[in-house]
């Protein structure tokens, strides 16, 4: 379990280049670090639910990212908060 | 005569809806009553719940804690509906609610969404430029005021409470309803008395 305030790292996965999938994670995200701000509970996994297989409940978090850590263009005061799943989430060590 | 309005859609929806009911996964009166409650669902709904926000500081605490119990409340049925979340502008923090994936969108309180919210366009610049875009809207941000751009990518949907603005004290729940509009509870725009 991810706490508030972890560092987080979005995996920089695209399973998209390997065959058929569904993704709720945004291609945007992948690669960068943010924060989680809260723990939402656990939801059916939605990769496997598209695909009417079984579907395990995985927890699911806000995590907040700096928008100008992806554009450098524009405010520094612009947040980014979306939900991610645990299992594409890494924490993201104090030394690393 | 009635076969030149017969379109293939119309004919796979008959032939689906007669198979859920046959394998009893659904009746007839469910498929009405959910009918009714999606063409029933409008923007008033939304600004039902702001209005009693504004006004009712208790009901302000439960919408922002849980969304869906405070729509209901109110007597939107949320039965069946994904979990509602409340984001509040405030005097420092304002947001803006965006599905960058497809569409997501708090129908139950909103409705149908508008069609520029599943454009591309708005899509990729609510994260890419976000105060480019509002500032088309007519929504100038102070440069000190943060943004939350918030995308609903998973299992919440999300709906804005805007400020009540100045020049509307003593006003009722109703005239306060009024004046709350949908891009209001998406956060491109700033509702004014």
């Amino acid at each position: 379990m991810l706490a508030p305030g972890s560092q987080v790292l979005v995996k920089n996965d695209w399973p998209e280049t390997r065959g058929p999938c569904h993704i709720r994670t945004p291609h945007y995200l992948r690669g960068h670090r943010g924060v989680v701000v809260r723990q939402f509970g656990a939801f059916p996994n939605p990769e496997d639910l598209a695909f009417a297989r079984p579907a395990a409940r995985v927890p699911l978090y806000h995590v907040a990212f700096s928008r100008q850590d992806i554009w450098p263009e524009g405010s520094d005061r612009d947040e980014l908060l979306v939900e991610i799943y645990e299992h594409w989430l890494e924490p993201v060590g104090a030394a690393s | 005569m009635d076969k030149i309005l017969e379109t293939d859609g119309e004919r796979l929806l008959v032939a689906v809806r007669n198979l859920l009911e046959a394998k009893g996964l659904v009746t007839t009166a469910e498929i009405t009553e959910r009918r009714a409650i999606t063409d029933a669902a409008n923007p008033g709904q939304g600004a039902r719940m702001v209005a009693k926000a504004w006004t009712d500081p208790a009901y302000r605490v439960a919408m922002l804690s849980d969304g869906a119990k405070a729509a209901e409340a109110l007597g939107i049925p949320m039965r069946g509906m994904p979990p509602l979340g409340v984001l509040e502008n405030t005097a420092e923090l304002h947001n803006l609610v965006v599905c960058t994936l497809c569409s997501c969108y708090p129908r139950a309180v909103l409705g149908y969404p508008p069609f520029w919210f599943k454009s591309a366009a708005y899509r990729a610049r609510a994260v890419r430029d976000p105060r480019g875009l509002l500032a088309e809207w007519g929504t100038h941000l102070p440069e000190a005021m943060k943004l939350r751009v918030v995308d609903s990518t998973a299992d919440y949907r999300w709906m804005v409470l805007p400020m009540r603005p100045a020049g509307t004290e003593g006003w009722s729940e109703e005239k306060l309803a009024s004046i709350v509009r949908e891009g209001d509870m998406i956060g491109v725009t700033i509702p004014a008395a």
